[in-house]
């Protein structure tokens, strides 16, 4: 059905769909739409959920970790701050192999107090064994929403997946909705380690270093096995309902002698200041990550790559540009853009193109290349 | 009669909404606190109040801690300027979320250490910097974003909570009776050890009535007997005058609930819950004050 939403009601929208058994989860800007839409669907019985409105997000995420286990599908939702004060148990949630999915409206950390869109705070649950997706539009806020049940909750993965929303560039923004009846695309949960009184064992019981090591290595093999599960997910969800996804958008790139890298909103950005360019002359193209876990393995050679990160890890870098020259080996002209809101248009993003210095570092509107 | 001191801390550029209880509670915290003071201040409402960097509208230094941690922040702040031998008031000025829900670990931790320190809650009964969903301290059959059919469930006993930590001083106050307020700001910081205020703060659009009706509301909750202003020092319980006389001839609770539109459609077993709480409520405090508990 065609509708208008903002990213937060699609992604409530999809919940809907899905209608998990439990959803715990906490208010904070510019996610508490997501919360307060949820709470409306449960309490005019449009969603039968059971809906825990949790004093704290370490509570949030504790109680969807005790509902997963019994093997219920399990939802919540939170931004900054909120992302960061669980993550005690964002980091349970994948050890203990939950399919717990999470919508995350990415926002700056304090101080000082700041509610626009940054992506620092997922990325520093980049290596908790979430999976994480960054999306750019209201609808594939929704569609990929629908797939992250699938692929957490796949046999091959049972792992978090996180889905990733630009706080108000997204969250707030009203664009078309197409929803769907997702039928048979996502199956009934079924979680080979759920409690079950007939057969009682000890969960996260001490564990030594050998079995511990162990436990970790089946986290990163779950995680290699999911690019496999998100390419059929993604593949089968076009073929079902005609809109097609990957784990990193390409756009005029085949042929172009320079890309753009970004993710979210900043990537669909770029797409406009790829035609800018072209029509410049300038052979531009550009490339949306959507997936930072399991990061993608792409290939890049030949061309100059402009990496915009939205984000920052102090003493090191841009994360985006630091994990491309490390799995790509590119050196790419590394931007941070976009810090706490800051705006960045095609215009800035064209910009960054024409000016480009492989090799160096730019922080846009504060210093020079460094 | 109490001399209330012209010096505002509260500056006259606020981003308050109009007729904010927590910018009015504020005001009379500040003025009975004096300069020699520093406000930590959870998020919340008076976050926001204070307007945007490099601005502030507050005269006094303001940190702003994470939501969940001012308690535990003020703890140190408080040993800290112990240590360097200064006397300055450390107040944790938090909203009722940041108090009852998230932030009660730390409230809990700090009270048990006796940190000499003023905690004030200014409680209008929901996150309002989030745009007003339910807390533990929301009344049952009020609506909220997070409670679009009333609420289900009580509000928190924030104050059997805190008096169960035994502080040097415990009292509630209300954005109505800033006198009141001032000279409870005053005693407690005249005390040492852990102090606690409960402010009742009747927030316009949170509530849902006019913002000239701040005041007001107030007064119907504490005249209506729902909201008991008290004292409790030294295990002593004094029940202030505006409430000794509600006790004796209270206001319909319904006049109260009627001038709020979350209060809109409230069921009878909702009114009969907050009134045989808040009945059973007076009737403890009575008995307290009276010493024969
Ligand atoms: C860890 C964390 N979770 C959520 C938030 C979002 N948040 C900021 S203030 C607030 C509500 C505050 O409510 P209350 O303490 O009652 O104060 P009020 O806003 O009503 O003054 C929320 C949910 C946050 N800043 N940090
Ligand atoms: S929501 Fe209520 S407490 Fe918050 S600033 Fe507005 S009037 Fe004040
Ligand atoms: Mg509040």
């Amino acid at each position: 059905m065609l509708t208008i939403a903002t990213g937060n009601k699609a992604v409530a929208a999809a919940v809907k769909e899905l209608s998990p058994d439990v959803i715990a989860a906490y208010p904070i800007t510019p996610q508490t739409e997501i919360v307060e839409q949820i709470a409306e669907y449960v309490t005019s019985k449009e969603l039968d959920s059971r809906y825990i409105p949790v004093e704290s997000e370490h509570s949030a995420m504790a109680a969807c970790i005790g509902a997963s286990i019994t093997g219920a599908r399990t939802f919540t939702a939170t931004s900054s701050h909120g992302l960061l004060y669980m993550h005690e148990m964002v980091n349970w949630a994948a050890g203990a192999r939950l399919p717990i999915v999470m919508a995350n409206v990415n926002r700056a950390l304090g101080p000082g107090w700041n509610v626009w869109a940054e992506h620092t705070d997922a990325f520093q649950e980049r290596d908790t064994g979430w999976l994480q997706v960054y999306v750019s539009t209201v609808q594939e806020a929704y569609d990929t929403t629908l797939m992250a049940f699938r692929i957490a909750e796949h046999a091959d993965v049972l792992l978090p997946v996180m889905v990733n929303l630009d706080g108000f560039l997204l969250s707030h923004s009203m664009q078309s909705l197409d929803t769907l009846k997702p039928g048979d695309f996502v199956p009934p949960l079924h979680l080979p380690h759920a409690i079950d009184v007939a057969n009682p064992a000890g969960y996260g019981t001490l564990t030594g270093p050998e079995e511990h090591f162990k436990f970790r290595w089946e986290i990163e093999q779950s995680m290699r096995r999911s690019r496999k599960v998100i390419a059929e997910t993604e593949k089968d969800f076009a073929d079902r309902f005609g809109r097609s996804y990957s784990v990193a958008e390409e756009y005029r790139f085949e042929d172009a002698d320079v890309a753009v890298i970004a993710m979210g909103t900043l990537g669909k950005e770029a797409e406009v200041a790829v035609d800018l360019l072209r029509n410049e002359g300038v052979k531009a193209g550009s490339l949306r990550v959507r997936w930072l876990r399991p990061f993608p393995d792409l290939d890049l050679a030949g061309r100059d790559i402009v990496v915009i990160d939205r984000d920052y890890s102090f003493g090191s870098g841009g994360i985006i540009a630091h994990s491309l020259m490390a799995r790509s080996r590119i050196e790419p002209y590394s931007v941070i853009a976009g810090l706490g809101g800051q705006e960045v248009t095609y215009d800035d993003i064209a910009g960054f193109v024409r000016d480009r210095r492989p090799g160096s570092e730019l922080w846009f509107g504060v210093s020079g290349n460094v | 009669m109490t001399e209330i001191p012209k010096e505002e801390y509260v500056l006259k550029c606020t981003s308050a909404c109009a007729g904010c209880p927590s910018s009015l509670i504020l005001r009379y915290v500040l003025k009975a606190a004096g300069p020699d003071t520093v406000l930590v201040v959870p998020a919340c409402c008076t976050s926001v109040i204070q307007g945007i960097y490099p601005n502030t509208a507050l005269n006094v230094p303001v940190y702003n801690v994470a939501f969940a941690s001012a308690a535990a922040c003020a703890s140190g702040m408080t040993e800290a300027f112990q240590k360097a031998g200064k006397k300055t008031n450390v107040i944790v000025y938090a909203g009722d979320g940041g108090t009852v829900d998230i932030g009660i670990q730390a409230l809990s931790g700090a009270f048990e250490r006796e940190t000499d320190f003023l905690y004030i809650c200014y409680d209008n009964e929901a996150y309002g910097n989030t745009g007003m969903q339910r807390s533990g301290s929301t009344p049952i059959g009020a609506r909220t974003t997070t409670t679009p059919g009333g609420k289900t469930h009580a509000k928190k006993d924030l104050d059997a909570i805190v008096d169960a930590h035994n502080p040097s001083y415990l009292a509630t106050a209300c954005a109505s009776y800033p006198l009141d307020l001032f000279k409870k700001v005053q005693k407690a910081l005249s005390l040492r050890g852990s102090k606690f205020i409960h402010v009742l703060a009747p927030c316009p659009p949170g509530w849902r009535f006019s913002s000239e009706m701040t005041v007001e509301m107030g007064k119907l909750a504490v005249k209506s007997g729902l909201w008991i202003l008290y004292e409790r020092e030294f295990g002593k319980v004094t029940i202030n005058g505006p409430s000794k006389a509600a006790m004796i001839k209270p206001v319909p609770l319904e006049d109260y609930l009627s001038g709020q539109g979350r209060f809109k459609g409230i069921d009878q077993k909702a009114i009969d819950a907050l009134k045989s709480q808040s009945e059973l409520r007076a009737k403890h405090l009575q008995k307290e004050a009276d010493g024969i508990c």
